[in-house]
């Protein structure tokens, strides 16, 4: 099936980017996008709007899903002139967040803008995410307890 | 997604609340006329069949789309979240451009009789057309109601929708910004 295999290249790139514009923040969207240019013209066609979403994960051992609780979710469907649709869903409560995300969702679609776009909003967006993570796990590293000892008494 | 979806209600909430006193005020009266607005449908939807699958339909309740609306299919898939069926007695609603035909659908079950579907029919307008004469509850007396685009032996159709009671379908009558309603219960009779 030859003819079917660019839409996962596709749909992986968008997930990557819808990723990231959900981890960041409204303000950090909202500056990049600025520092791109002017913002386009778009009109909302679906909120933004919150509500909630239960999120599932998997149990040890036989791996069965089970519910962990619910979360706030906020999601805004933007179309941006030129009739590309974007799609945001982002936790928490700031529709602000929501509706710059499906914005730049839509607009990282026209071939013409990606790439731009790509290189002042998403990739820095990404890079400042991985740093944020960085500086957590190496937090996190330095109050790691080892057994060593332990584990060498058992063997 | 298609480049041609377009928004929904204005005001999501207001709108559709608005919209369901409407219908519940043309459920309980029926051959009362009420105007809706709030949304700018895409063709070949009306307004007012738009605004009660925005209000009424939603992801717990199957679909069924007549296959000449086929061009609105992605904006209700979008905006109601609803599993459209092309098996219409799987359905709980129902919209057709004309009056379909309504035994194609689930009428309900004795036990059940909130099974069967509700269905909203499109015509050209709600006046102007052959008179119909409607009692039953909700009527003190009784009403008439002209709507255009009925076929002509609308009333004995309606016969056998109404041997069905419990049982039977409950009709939505839309035409431009104006909705009617005709429930299980009432009787037709031309006038």
């Amino acid at each position: 099936m030859p003819d079917v295999m660019p839409i996962p290249d596709k749909n992986t790139a968008r997930k990557r980017w819808m990723a990231v514009l959900a981890r960041a923040g409204a303000d950090a969207i909202s500056d990049r996008l600025a520092a791109c240019g002017s913002v386009p013209a778009f009109t909302r066609l679906r909120g933004p709007e919150t509500g909630l979403v239960m999120t599932r994960g998997r149990t040890g051992g036989g791996g069965a899903p089970f519910n962990l609780g619910e979360i706030t979710v906020t999601r805004c469907t933007v179309c941006a002139s030129g009739g590309l649709v974007g799609h945001a869903y982002v936790t928490g409560r700031d529709g602000r967040h929501a509706e710059l995300a499906a914005l730049v969702d839509a607009l990282m679609q026209d071939p013409d803008r990606a790439e731009d776009l790509e290189r002042s909003v998403v990739a820095p967006l990404e890079a400042a995410e991985r740093a944020r993570r960085a500086t957590i796990a190496a937090k996190a590293e330095a109050t790691k307890v080892r057994f060593f000892a332990m584990r060498n008494m058992r063997t | 997604m298609t480049p041609t979806l377009t928004a929904g209600f204005a005001d999501p909430v207001h709108d559709a609340q608005r919209c369901f006193r409407s219908v519940l005020d043309a459920m309980s009266r029926p051959g009362l006329v009420r105007t809706v607005s709030g949304v700018a449908p895409p063709r070949p939807l009306c307004v007012a069949s738009a605004s009660v699958l925005l209000t009424l339909v939603d992801h717990e309740t199957p679909f069924w789309l007549d296959p000449d609306a086929d061009t609105a299919r992605d904006w209700i898939a979008f905006h109601c979240g609803t599993p459209v069926v092309a098996d219409p007695s799987r359905c709980s609603f129902a919209l057709a451009l004309g009056l379909p035909d309504l035994m194609r659908f689930p009428t309900g079950t004795h036990e059940g009789p909130e099974t069967s579907a509700t269905v909203i029919v499109q015509l050209p307008a709600l006046t102007g057309g052959p008179a119909f004469r409607l009692r039953g509850p909700g009527l003190k007396d009784s009403a008439i109601l002209k709507p255009a685009g009925l076929p002509t032996n609308f009333a004995s159709l309606w016969h056998r929708n109404r041997t069905l009671f419990p049982g039977g379908i409950d009709l939505i009558l839309c035409a431009a910004d104006t909705l009617a309603a005709l429930p299980r219960t009432v009787s037709i009779e031309e006038a």
